[in-house]
């Protein structure tokens, strides 16, 4: 009982030729022993470690009582994503960090629970509350955007949200690959909000196709923005912009989005043997197991720290050593070396040594001197995070921002322009799914008081 | 989804189209673009909006038949529908206060500057007007540009209509003959607004350069439209696509936009000829 029943997984050998999903799930004879793990403490640690408070004791119960739809219903009640959450959540940060089992081995796998719930729910319709008649717009189609319009269609409200790619789910559908979150739960879990009534917009650029005065001109009575960190960072090193240098979001959306791997898809990729990522994080994970999927030779991850400050869940970091992911930690790129056509024929690094704890506690790496040495790859991605997207507080004075660019909200989730709310990314700086859905949950019940107070 | 409702053919490789999209229309200034996606296993590419009316709601494209896109793109007739049709996207350019001012293009640039020549013209700008082709079976929108400008130069790198040369000989010319702008724009091909600025620069005629990367989101989020700007990077989508012509790497910019020149050649030709 010390132990999570374990979840199985596609062989690491079998999964690096395919893009299907690695972490295939429990079935119903493991997930009702997971279950049997919860203790149903009545404190409950687990609720309050979860961003949106999904009732974690309550909906394990429903599992042992075999009654997988009901146990859908108390997730609904906090959470219209669980399908992405299960698999995408960094539970081991959250719920799970706290939950009473985990104090002597393992936490109860409330994640793949989550999960197995979602997958296996027959019955996903929400019941609607009476209709409010009162429109509101959402800006952006990523994580926050669904969370705050998941919520504010429940209460009632008449959602419409606008999304400038061509297809809905920012994130979920463009950076996070096929074999971590498959598409088709993304897309089903959005047209379960399709079923509640909330319309979407792709191909609309909030701040372009229409600005927000528009919106209110348009009858919505409150905006909530949820526009994303979208703005890649690069090193500012030499060489960054040799061709085969990418942004992660450039490589990611050429696979995710675009299908770029794909004979069928008219977006092209360059054929890549030997492909180095920069970065710790998430992203940097995924693109590099991505790398790996294509048919490459080496794949490498340069990152400056150890692997004990990595950012990334240290599943996502197993999972790409063992699929054969070159970690070349304490280590930083100098500068990318191109042929005479311009095109990437090398990295030079530096080794590191760890220094002293910097402002964010982590001890920052130093230059080990004389250690340069050049990896001879023909791609470079660059998975250094993002800046938050300019675009709609370029276009909208009355939306003030931070140094960082980041957009000013109180403590109700409202911007600098009354009656428009913001939450995830666009507030926050790059972070998580999970965090960006519960800041867009909390918009929308701040959302639905503001309207309340307001005259019809 | 947009619907076709005009489609021209310009000369032998450049297509017009009005394509009915209100919201676009009503907001679409000089300088600034589309993406489009023709169809569901479509790439996205950005094009300039050619003009905009926004009383019948229509946006003029023109596009030069250069790759799988737009040969799939010029596939599509009158009444048909392009897929995914987003804009209008970048800053417009900004034409505050120009007396006088001189619009150089080149090519299918040539398509790409005409609402900026039409917004000076309106604003009464005065202006010179220099444009050059390859030959003369390429040259388009002549008597649109004479209209605005009673100094129009056409100019083809072969000579077989009217002078032989390029655009940057015109404007040397004026310029040695003491010609002053308060503004020079240069719209065509990446090395011809290079030497445009080149020579601008001797002459210290403020140039702004309109430059069109390749794109995916055009919003900011892809990072592929990056360009050195005075050794800083910028991404055209968001903080152009008008750049000061005397601060880009044009150099980088051309081997950028022969990053996947292969790949899309060998698109075009599955595309012409299926079964080899």
């Amino acid at each position: 009982m010390n132990k999570k029943t374990v979840m199985k997984l596609q062989d690491a050998t079998q999964r690096i030729t395919n893009f299907d999903e690695v972490a295939l799930g429990y079935n119903d004879d493991e997930a009702l022993l997971e279950a049997a793990r919860c203790l149903s403490c009545r404190h409950a640690p687990c609720i309050k470690g979860c961003p949106v408070n999904i009732n974690i004791p309550a909906f394990i119960k429903q599992i042992l009582n075999h009654d997988i739809d009901n146990a859908y219903q108390v997730i609904a009640e906090a959470n219209l994503l669980p399908g992405v959450c299960g698999r995408v959540c960094p539970q081991e940060t959250q719920c799970e960090a706290v939950c009473v089992r985990g104090k002597k081995g393992e936490a109860v796998a409330i994640g793949r629970l989550e999960r197995y719930v979602s997958d296996h729910a027959s019955k996903k319709r929400q019941e609607i509350n009476s209709k409010i008649n009162k429109k509101v717009a959402i800006v952006g189609s990523g994580p926050a955007g669904l969370a705050c319009s998941g919520v504010l269609g429940n209460l009632g409200y008449d959602v419409d949200v606008f999304e400038s790619l061509h297809v809905t789910g920012g994130v979920l559908m463009y950076g996070i690959p096929e074999f971590r979150l498959p598409k088709a739960i993304v897309n089903e879990e959005i047209d379960n909000l399709k079923k509640m009534g909330i319309k979407f917009y792709p191909n609309m650029v909030i701040g372009k196709s229409l600005t927000i005065d528009e919106l209110f001109k348009e009858g919505y009575q409150a905006v909530f923005v949820g526009s994303g960190a979208g703005l890649p960072k690069f090193m500012g090193i030499p060489g960054e912009n040799l061709n085969g240098v990418f942004s992660a979001n450039e490589f990611l959306s050429r696979i995710n989005l675009m299908k770029a791997h794909l004979d069928s898809f008219d977006t092209p990729l360059k054929t890549m043997r030997k492909i180095a990522v920069v970065g710790g994080g998430n992203v940097a994970m995924d693109a590099a197991r991505c790398a790996k999927r294509l048919n490459s030779e080496e794949v490498y991850i340069i990152y400056r720290r150890s692997f004990s400050e990595m950012p990334a869940r240290l599943e996502e970091v197993e999972h790409a050593k063992e699929e054969g992911i070159n970690f070349l930690i304490l280590t930083n790129p100098l500068q990318i070396i191109g042929d005479d056509k311009a095109y990437v024929k090398a990295i030079e690094c530096v080794e590191m040594i760890l220094g002293e704890p910097d402002a964010s506690g982590r001890r920052s790496p130093i230059i080990k001197p004389g250690s340069n040495f050049l990896l001879e790859v023909d791609a470079v991605i660059m998975a250094l995070g993002n800046y938050p997207n300019p675009l709609l507080a370029a276009a909208t004075p009355q939306l003030k921002t931070d140094r960082r660019g980041c957009l000013i909200v109180d403590s109700q989730n409202m911007t600098t322009y009354p009656g428009v709310f913001a939450g995830g990314d666009i507030v926050t700086g790059a972070a998580t799914v999970i965090l960006a859905m519960g800041a867009g949950k909390q918009a929308a019940l701040n959302i639905h008081q503001y309207l309340q107070t307001q005259k019809a | 989804m947009a619907k076709i409702i005009r489609k021209e053919t310009l000369n032998a490789n450049v297509t017009l189209m009005d394509v009915e999209a209100p919201l676009i229309a009503r907001k679409a200034l000089a300088g600034q673009f589309i993406i489009l996606r023709v169809d569901d296993h479509g790439e996205r590419i950005p094009l300039t909006i050619a003009s905009a009316d926004p009383h019948c709601g229509l946006v003029s494209i023109i596009f030069q038949i250069v790759g799988l896109t737009t040969a799939k793109l010029n596939l599509l007739n009158v009444g048909d529908d392009i897929l995914d049709f987003v804009g209008p996207l970048g800053k417009p350019t900004n034409i505050k206060g120009i007396k006088k001012a001189c619009v150089v293009a080149g090519g299918v640039g040539t398509a790409i500057c005409y609402p900026l020549a039409q917004a000076l013209f309106k604003q009464g700008t005065e202006l010179d007007i220099i444009i050059g082709f390859r030959n003369k079976n390429l040259i388009i929108l002549e008597e649109e540009f004479r209209r605005l400008s009673k100094n129009t130069f056409f100019i083809t790198d072969d000579g077989s209509y009217l002078r032989k040369g390029l655009v940057t000989d015109v404007l040397k010319e004026q310029l040695e003959l003491g010609v002053r702008y308060d503004e020079v724009f240069a719209v065509g091909p990446l090395p011809m607004m290079k030497y445009v600025s080149l020579l601008t620069k001797q002459y210290q005629q403020k140039t702004t350069v309109s430059m069109n990367p390749i794109m995916m989101d055009g919003t900011g989020m892809c990072g592929m439209c990056r360009l050195t700007v005075n050794g800083e990077i910028k991404f055209a989508c968001v903080d152009g696509p008008d750049f000061d012509g005397f601060t880009i790497d044009y150099d980088e910019a051309i081997a950028r936009s022969k990053m996947y020149q292969k790949e899309e050649r060998d698109a075009y030709c599955r595309l012409v000829n299926p079964h080899e």
